[in-house]
This record gives structure tokens, C-alpha cells and sequence, in this order.
């Protein structure tokens, strides 16, 4: 086994500060814009649109910001699992048919 | 041709395309049956699981919900997507990387507990019989409203088909026809959302036309809708009327209760490695997500389309689609005052016109006055979501009862063999019994759906969540967690519901919740029970630990199944 425990435990933090950061976007784009900052955020309109902010928030904007997440939390994570040696490509060919 | 003769030639050529998939995709090893072998690519698990995900109520109902509900609909646009951010982040990688066939698997082998297992068995089929049951009788409804069979006869049909290809490809053949699904489905939800949108306001980007002016005016559609609700009493359609602590909570138990369904999460089984379950669910949303911001427009345009030819117009002069749907008894007029006109207000006493919000999508392409071909297309993509969403219960249910029932319970030294014998007719039966049910619907299906949503959100989601981010987490607190969740909600559901019907208002929740939030509360007391329960009853043992280990770390995740499957 390449990865030894201290980057197992480094990878592990890493991640779990990775999750803790996109969750807190994901709480502040849903919950936070579209729904309790909604009737604030709906004093503004979107330039060029029709659209108040909250309510572009909530139906539309949040739903974007979602599906970009994922997306930045799969390339992240490639990256960090490579950095601490425990990506599945190179693992493959280590550990065998652990 | 007529557009029931389109609407044959449509639903016909579909079906043909799923039955030639499903005999080109047969399943010959439980590893197939279950999982599809664990070969499937991120793309195209992507796009079967938003055709699972996708019901008949995301196609047929959604859009009609939102064009009642104004920005409270908002609650089902984000929560139904929000939830995969959880998933994504939460639980799809580390399930994979465990690696077994079910969420049963997971939960009996986490907390090395028979009893755990059983539990997470009958919440599984819990959900999934609900829930199948209402997709059902979608593939009866657009039966008989298009191609004038009775609704029975359809749903025969649906069964037939289902039956054909879940029991004979498994979840292989299911995926593959479930990406053929996809794309029925989503063309028939945006063909006529971008007719209908260049009609309105001359874009032919649904999301952008929402945002823009009408057609010859400057009046952005948003404004004209909202002067039009003021006019007739309505509440503001882009304010709302929910106080915000329920929607809070309803967003946020369906946000969970999405991301604890078993027929989603097995989905990211069946990629073949941690990464692709990464991405798998980024493209599965993406998928979603077409959907889910057209149905803000469509409903929009819905809205207006309807409230400008209908409302304060003479019932004898409406278009014909009026009577159509009148004779079907889903849009009913009552003349109260008795000057011919349709009074549509706010007001429930003064109020002369009930529509019934399944039919705004299918109404749609006649509203607009679209080609006879769109309504076919659109009856298509109605078909193709129950469908879909029905094969992926059905094949929870199956390998619940021949998987971690029989096999994993009751008769463990059962052949390869025979366990696919007993999956295909566990699959068989689940058909009929959801064909059954679909045929003599309980009259509260609607009410059930909050419940498979309250139920995964209280029981599934902390046991799962826990399981993977806390090593200190074990058997007796993930049981009493589970039970104190799934009773509370459960208790509050049927209270509401079923005991006292006429208690379901905002003065008696607690609150202000409504049952359908209630999931939110229930998932938090689970969290709240089962840490306190692990603290004091002794930690899990060594080989959990090693397995808590061992999902964490993605490394070697291609060997779980070759060794089991």
C-alpha cells in the first residue's frame, strides 16, 4: 500500500473541507437567496430582464448553481485523490485483487 | 392525420424502440440483474437516472403545480434538485465504493445488524409501492385521454410492456431503455415549450422567454401575470403565499427524502468506478435540470395563455379544447351567477372555474394552437416518464425481496441461480401488484407521495449519512434513530391526513409545518437519537471499522463486485 495512514487522514480532511464549503453554497443559493433573503433580493431585477433576483433565485438560479457544484466538487476531488495517492487508477495496479 | 392517429404512430414507434432494447440487452448473472454489471458510463447513467427520477408527476404534474402555486412552487423546482447535491457529495461515491447491489446491503452491513437490515428492507418497499402505484395510473390517464382506451385497458398495457423489459433485462435492460426514455421524454417537454415560448416572446430559449417581454408590447410577461392576478384576486403569482418557515421545510425534507430514495441511489451502483459516480451524478442532474427550469415557463405561459382566454370571457365562445376537457371532467364550469361569462377569481365563493392542474401540460400543445403532431409527442414523453420511473421501483422491490430478503436473510446458501430465478418473480409480481393498484387506486395517492418522501428523508438519509461520517455511529443508534424518525413523521403524516382531515391547516401544524415538511423535523430527531443512542451503548466492532475505512478511500473500488457478483 502506497497511501500510508497520515495521508489517508490528509486526504480525508481535505475532503471533508471541500464538502463543508460546497454545502454552504448549496444552503446559501436554495435556502438562503431563494428562500429567506427571497422578498429582499426581489427589490432587484435582474438588468435586462424581467426577472426579480429571489425569484430568478429560486426557480431558475439555484438549479444552475446546483448542477455546477457537482461538477466542482467530481474535478476537485480528482485532484485531491491524486495528491494523496489514493486515486483508483493507481490503486488498481498495487493492490491487486485486494 | 388526426392527432390520434399521430399520437398512435408516436407511442407505437416508441414502444417498439424499449421492447428491441430490451431483447438486446438481456441480463444473464444477478451482478446484471442488479447493478447492470457495474458497467455503465457516467453519461449514460446520467441520463437513466433522470429518466428514473423523472415521474409522471415531473412530467405530467409539475408544470400544473407551479402555475397554481406561483413562487411556492419553487419548493418542488429546488427541492427535487437540490437533493442530488447531497447525494453527490454525501453518499454516491462511498456507496459505490462499498460496492454491494442494494441500500439494504449497505445499512446491514454497516451496522453488522440483521434487524437494521429488515428495517431498511420495509422502508424500501414501503417507498417504492407508493410510488409505483401513482405511475401506474399516469400511463392509464394519458391512455385513455389519447388513444381512448378505458383507463384499466391502459394501464394492462403499461404492465405488459414494463413487465416485458424489467423482468427479462433487469436493471441492464432497464438502463438502456431508460436512456431511449430520456430523450422521448425530454423532446416532448421542449418541442412545445420553445413553440410556445417564440409564440409568446419571440425566444426560442424557454428560461430567457420567461424573463422577457411579451410579444409587441413592453410589458415583461412576469408583470403582465402578476397585474393579471391582481385584477382577479389572485395572490401575486411571483410573491406567494406559504409562510416561509414551511417552505423552508418542505424544500428541505424533499431535498433529502430525494437524495435517501432507494431507486436513485442504486443507480450510482451501477457505474464502474468512484469518479463515475462523481460525475455520473453531476450529468444525471444536468439532465434533470433541462426539465426542471422549463417547467417554470411552460407554467408561466400556461398561466397567462389560460387567464386571457378564459377569464370574464362567455362560456359559448371558448375555444374547443374547453369542452374537450370539460367532457373529461377535469376542467369544470359552474355558472353561479348565471350571465353566461366565466367568472375565474380568487375568490372560492365567486369562483366559477375549476382546472385541474394535471392537464396543463397536456393541454398545452392544444392551447397554443401547436400541430396535431406535438400533442403524439407530448402523449410520448407522459408515457415514457411513468414508465421509466415504474421499472426502477419495480426493480427495487425485486431485489429487495430476492436480494436482501432471501438471500441475504432467509436463505443464504441459495444458488446464483436460483436467486435470478426468485428476482425475476419478485419482478413479476411486483408488476401485477402495482398493475393492481394503479387499476383501484386508494383514494389518497397524492397523500402517500408526501409520505414516500417524509419517510426516506426520516429514515434513510442520517442512517446512511452517519454510517459514512461517523466511525462512533453503530447498530442500536442507527435502529432507534430510524424508528423515532420514521414514527414521528410517520405519526404527524397520518394524523393529518388520515385521523383528522379537517385539522390539515396552517392553525393546528406545529409551527406552521405542514405534512409535508414535517420530514424535515423527522430527519433531524433521527440525527438526534441515534448520536445520543451510540454514545451510550459500546462503539461498532473492528471489522466495521475496517469497512468505515475502506468506503472512505477510493482506491481498489473496481474489486467489490468481481469478487461478489
Amino acid at each position: 500500500m502506497s497511501s500510508s495512514g497520515p495521508e489517508r487522514e490528509r486526504y480525508w480532511q481535505r475532503n471533508l473541507r471541500l464538502v463543508a464549503l460546497l454545502l454552504l453554497v448549496w444552503f446559501a443559493v436554495s435556502f438562503g437567496a431563494g428562500i429567506l433573503l427571497v422578498d429582499v433580493l426581489d427589490r432587484v431585477r435582474i438588468p435586462g430582464t424581467g426577472f426579480k433576483l429571489g425569484f430568478w433565485m429560486a426557480q431558475q438560479g439555484s438549479l444552475v448553481v446546483f448542477v455546477v457544484l457537482i461538477f466542482v466538487y467530481a474535478r476537485r476531488m480528482d485532484r485531491i485523490e491524486r495528491e494523496c495517492g489514493v486515486d483508483e487508477e493507481r490503486g488498481r495496479d498495487e493492490e491487486g485483487g485486494a | 392525420m388526426n392527432v390520434q392517429a399521430w399520437t398512435f404512430v408516436i407511442v407505437g414507434l416508441s414502444f417498439a424502440l424499449y421492447i428491441a432494447i430490451a431483447l438486446w440487452t438481456r441480463a444473464k448473472s444477478t451482478g446484471e440483474f442488479y447493478v447492470a454489471g457495474a458497467g455503465v458510463g457516467p453519461i449514460v447513467n446520467g441520463m437513466a437516472t433522470g429518466a428514473d427520477w423523472m415521474s409522471a408527476a415531473s412530467f405530467l404534474s409539475m408544470a400544473g403545480m407551479i402555475s397554481v402555486l406561483g413562487y411556492d412552487g419553487s419548493v418542488y423546482l429546488m427541492g427535487w434538485t437540490g437533493g442530488y447535491v447531497l447525494l453527490a457529495l454525501l453518499l454516491a461515491p462511498y456507496l459505490r465504493k462499498f460496492g454491494k447491489f442494494t441500500v439494504p446491503d449497505f445499512v446491514g452491513d454497516r451496522y453488522a445488524s440483521q434487524t437494521a437490515r429488515v428495517v431498511a428492507v420495509v422502508c424500501a418497499l414501503f417507498v417504492s409501492f407508493t410510488y409505483v402505484a401513482g405511475q401506474m395510473r399516469g400511463v392509464g390517464v394519458v391512455f385513455s385521454r389519447f388513444l381512448e382506451v378505458d383507463i384499466d385497458t391502459g394501464v394492462w398495457i403499461g404492465m405488459g410492456l414494463v413487465f416485458f423489459y424489467a423482468v427479462l433485462g433487469g436493471m441492464k435492460g432497464i438502463t438502456y431503455t431508460q436512456v431511449a426514455q430520456y430523450c422521448v421524454l425530454i423532446c416532448a417537454y421542449l418541442v412545445p415549450a420553445i413553440f410556445i415560448s417564440i409564440q409568446m416572446t419571440g425566444h426560442a430559449v424557454p428560461q430567457l422567454g420567461l424573463g422577457a417581454d411579451l410579444v409587441g408590447s413592453t410589458t415583461p410577461l412576469l408583470d403582465k401575470l402578476d397585474g393579471l392576478h391582481a385584477e382577479l384576486g389572485f395572490a401575486a403569482y411571483t410573491e406567494g403565499s406559504k409562510a416561509r418557515l414551511d417552505v423552508l421545510c418542505m424544500t428541505l425534507a424533499l431535498m433529502v427524502g430525494t437524495a435517501g430514495l432507494p431507486h436513485i441511489i442504486v443507480r450510482f451502483y451501477t457505474v464502474p468506478s468512484v469518479r463515475a459516480a462523481r460525475t455520473s451524478a453531476g450529468w444525471a442532474l444536468f439532465f434533470i435540470a433541462l426539465l426542471y427550469t422549463t417547467a417554470p415557463a411552460v407554467a408561466v405561459f400556461a398561466r397567462t395563455n389560460l387567464l386571457e382566454t378564459v377569464a370574464g370571457k362567455e362560456h359559448a365562445t371558448l375555444p374547443a379544447w374547453v369542452a374537450n376537457w370539460e367532457r373529461t371532467g377535469l376542467i369544470r364550469f359552474q355558472d353561479k351567477n348565471g350571465d353566461g361569462r366565466v367568472q375565474y377569481v380568487g375568490d372560492p365563493a365567486a369562483n366559477e372555474l375549476e382546472v385541474d392542474r394535471d392537464i396543463i401540460v397536456l393541454a398545452n400543445p392544444e392551447i397554443a394552437g401547436l400541430p396535431d403532431w406535438v400533442v403524439g409527442l407530448v402523449a410520448a414523453g407522459g408515457l415514457a416518464a411513468a414508465l421509466s420511473t415504474a421499472a426502477g421501483l419495480l426493480l427495487v422491490v425485486s431485489s429487495a425481496i430476492s436480494h436482501d430478503l432471501l438471500k441475504r436473510a432467509l436463505m443464504p446458501s441459495i444458488s446464483e441461480k436460483g436467486e435470478l430465478v426468485a428476482a425475476r418473480v419478485a419482478a413479476a409480481v411486483a408488476v401485477v401488484a402495482a398493475g393492481y393498484l394503479g387499476i383501484h387506486p386508494p383514494d389518497y395517492v397524492a397523500a402517500v407521495v408526501a409520505f414516500a418522501f417524509g419517510l426516506a428523508a426520516s429514515s434513510f438519509f442520517p442512517v446512511l449519512v452517519l454510517g459514512i461520517f461517523t466511525r462512533r455511529m453503530n447498530a442500536p443508534g442507527a435502529i432507534a434513530g430510524m424508528l423515532a424518525g420514521l414514527g414521528f413523521t410517520a405519526s404527524y403524516i397520518v394524523y393529518f391526513k388520515f385521523v383528522a382531515p379537517d385539522n390539515n391547516t396552517a392553525e393546528h401544524w406545529w409551527f406552521g409545518i405542514s405534512p409535508e415538511g414535517i420530514g424535515a423535523l423527522g430527519m433531524a430527531l433521527n440525527f438526534l437519537v441515534a448520536t445520543l443512542v451510540a454514545h451510550l451503548t459500546p462503539p461498532p466492532p473492528e471489522h466495521v471499522q475496517r469497512l468505515i475505512d475502506r468506503i472512505r478511500i477510493p482506491r481498489g473500488a473496481g474489486e467489490a463486485h468481481e469478487l461478489s457478483a
